[in-house]
């Protein structure tokens, strides 16, 4: 211990890793290589992981869709092929019956699944676009980013059917002027007047929804259309710890008790398990992590063997040096001491050039990769990673350092110095 | 190293006072070699004793026989044996290194002695810039730097030509002149008779011990 600390140590140690630079470097690549390997890999799996996140941020990672279909079998004196349609009482039954949901957003929409769209109109300006009638919970399961100044539906616009609407950018766009403030301003919506209380960012992310969509309040929906109680589908998330597959065969179970269905029958609702699917990308992108963690150890361990294979031929190399060491006067433990430092060094050194050498690669990617839809984002490996790899490679380096030490001392200073 | 065993040393008898000059004489295979090595700590004898400086040398540790070899020996080799990517005065100061010397200090003992030895102006040459009259001086530098209480030279001339011989004994004899205690392997008559005493080895025993009078090698030197 008192050697690690010596500067002699050290100026020994510094002195013959620079009059033998070649060697050195040669050293060195194996762990350089190793240690940029693994922070390459676990920071671009990691990127993977963030991007994957970032997909689903705006909507809850245990949600899942449900909408009715038609039946495939006879049933309570039902025939096969009746049309399911999803009512708004069946929000209270669900809530009642399936203990894990947290929200259920009904939504209506007109303008997609092959119902023509709003026609919507400004003045002289007019468009189609998709309509859904929302209840303000929506906006629990899946955010809207909301522009300044603006807002999402709310609960008084359910109340008391208030003709107001939430816009796309797209929207906004072509029924407004540039430098207009939509907010407070009025559109048309098949003939009938509503006012603009807020503009939605859109965040693609798959699915169906775009930059032009109007949400409505449900109430004000069901009276512009005519739809009663009908609701197109359900959107419902389920408490974070809930298992979001059992949730889904629960809902289901309701589903067709409410609706007559035979408990057996697989076509009459559809659904769309969001957190199923969440869960198997994450699964993966665990699965990435864990084998990048695999790959980047047996790489750095592959790099150490290298440095104690060169410092074993150094030490061959060395013989006679050491053997002179040794006539004047270092003991064992000196010589030994020292190709241990030696290895640590090297190692420590190679590591920690390869750590900001992958850093940079990282961060040369993440320039690269900002902005597409490519789901990478923040490519970074964790710090308790980087120290633990760290750690790893100083104990790999003692022990892989002790095999040339070992060998330098076998040899003793007689033969050594015989040595030509 | 080898499995075979042989029987070098067949009986020994001999104790060399504070200030001499000894050269051990013999032909190859008389065992010369490995009486040195026995004196310098490098090899154990099977049975024997060693005293030096009264301290009995026996059943050494490797880390004892080091620390011995580091306060009691300086050692001059035929091939020189300097680390060879070291400068001269790094040299010289390496056995300082294992005695623990400050570096400062080291480093101004490393030049004093190159100094003595004439070699101050070449203390940051590497031994591969220096010839091998220089590089012999070099390594007594390095031996004399510990300030050993016996230097062990070997074949201290074997791989130099005669003048640079005479150069390096007149160096040898100089050291001596200042009371230090050498003892020289050689095989060269000329060179054994510019010391005090010589010990003639045959086949493992000594044939003849006698002293001489010491021919000064600076009398060949211009």
């Amino acid at each position: 211990m008192r050697q690690l600390f010596d500067r002699n140590t050290w100026q020994e140690i510094f002195q013959s890793i620079s009059k033998n630079k070649l060697r050195t470097f040669l050293t060195m690549i194996g762990v350089f290589v190793g240690i940029y390997i693994y922070i390459g890999l676990s920071g671009a799996s990691q990127g993977l992981d963030n991007g994957f996140e970032r997909q689903f941020e705006t909507i809850a990672k245990n949600s899942l869709f449900a909408w009715g279909q038609s039946t495939s079998m006879p049933y309570a004196g039902f025939k096969t092929g009746r049309q399911i349609q999803l009512k708004l009482s069946d929000v209270e039954v669900l809530y009642n019956r399936v203990p894990e949901i947290e929200t259920i957003a009904p939504r209506n929409v007109k303008g997609i699944f092959g119902s023509s769209p709003g026609i919507i109109t400004r003045g002289l300006k007019s468009g189609s676009y998709a309509v859904y009638g929302d209840f303000p919970d929506f906006a629990e399961i899946a955010t809207k980013k909301i522009y300044e100044g603006g807002r999402f539906i709310n609960k008084a616009d359910i109340e008391q059917a208030r003709k107001v609407c939430v816009i796309g950018e797209r929207t906004q766009r072509e029924l407004f002027d540039e430098e207009e403030d939509p907010i407070g301003g009025y559109i048309k919506i098949d003939n009938i007047n509503f006012q603009v209380v807020g503009v939605h960012k859109f965040t693609p992310g798959g699915g169906f929804e775009s930059d032009s969509d109007i949400f409505i309040p449900f109430a004000t929906f069901r009276k512009l259309y005519n739809t009663g109680n009908n609701v197109s589908w359900f959107t419902i998330a389920a408490y974070d710890d809930a298992d979001v597959i059992k949730v889904e065969e629960d809902i289901k179970a309701v589903l067709k008790n409410i609706h007559s269905v035979d408990p057996k029958d697989e076509r009459a609702f559809g659904s769309f398990n969001l957190g199923e699917i969440f869960n198997k990308i994450m699964g993966f992108s665990q699965g990435m992590t864990f084998l990048s963690l695999i790959v980047g150890i047996a790489t750095i361990l592959a790099g150490v063997i290298g440095i104690g294979n060169i410092l074993l031929i150094s030490v061959k190399e060395r013989t006679k040096e050491l053997g002179v060491r040794r006539a004047l006067g270092a003991t064992p433990a000196e010589v030994r001491n020292q190709i241990i430092i030696e290895s640590l060094f090297l190692t420590m050194l190679a590591g920690i050039i390869g750590i900001i050498a992958g850093a940079m690669t990282l961060k040369v990617i993440d320039t690269f990769t900002r902005g597409g839809d490519f789901p990478y984002t923040n490519p970074t490996v964790p710090i308790p990673y980087v120290i633990g790899s760290l750690l790893l490679m100083v104990i790999l380096g003692v022990l892989i350092g002790l095999i040339p030490a070992q060998r330098a001392v076998s040899i003793k200073p007689i033969d050594a110095l015989r040595e030509e | 190293m080898g499995s075979n065993s042989l029987h070098v040393l067949k009986g020994i008898n001999f104790s060399c006072e504070s200030g001499e000059l000894v050269a051990i004489m013999g032909s190859s295979g008389s065992g010369k070699s490995t009486l040195l090595n026995i004196l310098g700590m490098l090899d154990e004898a099977d049975s024997g004793e060693y005293t030096l400086d009264s301290v009995p040398i026996k059943n050494l540790t490797e880390t004892k026989a080091a620390q011995y070899r580091n306060k009691f020996l300086g050692f001059v080799f035929q091939s020189f044996n300097l680390i060879n990517y070291k400068s001269a005065m790094e040299n010289v100061a390496l056995p300082l290194y294992y005695q623990r010397v400050p570096r400062k200090e080291r480093q101004e003992k490393a030049i004093e002695y190159l100094d003595r030895v004439g070699l101050k102006e070449w203390a940051t040459h590497l031994p591969s810039e220096l010839s091998g009259g220089q590089k012999q001086r070099v390594a007594i530098a390095r031996a004399m730097a510990a300030e050993p209480k016996v230097l062990l030279a070997d074949e201290p001339t074997g791989a130099l030509d005669s003048k640079t011989s005479y150069e390096v004994m007149d160096l040898i004899q100089k050291i001596n002149d200042e009371g230090n205690t050498i003892l020289v392997v050689t095989h060269e008559p000329d060179i054994a008779e510019m010391c005090k005493r010589v010990i003639h080895l045959k086949d493992g025993v000594i044939v003849e011990d006698k002293k001489v009078e010491q021919v000064r090698a600076a009398q060949y030197v211009q």
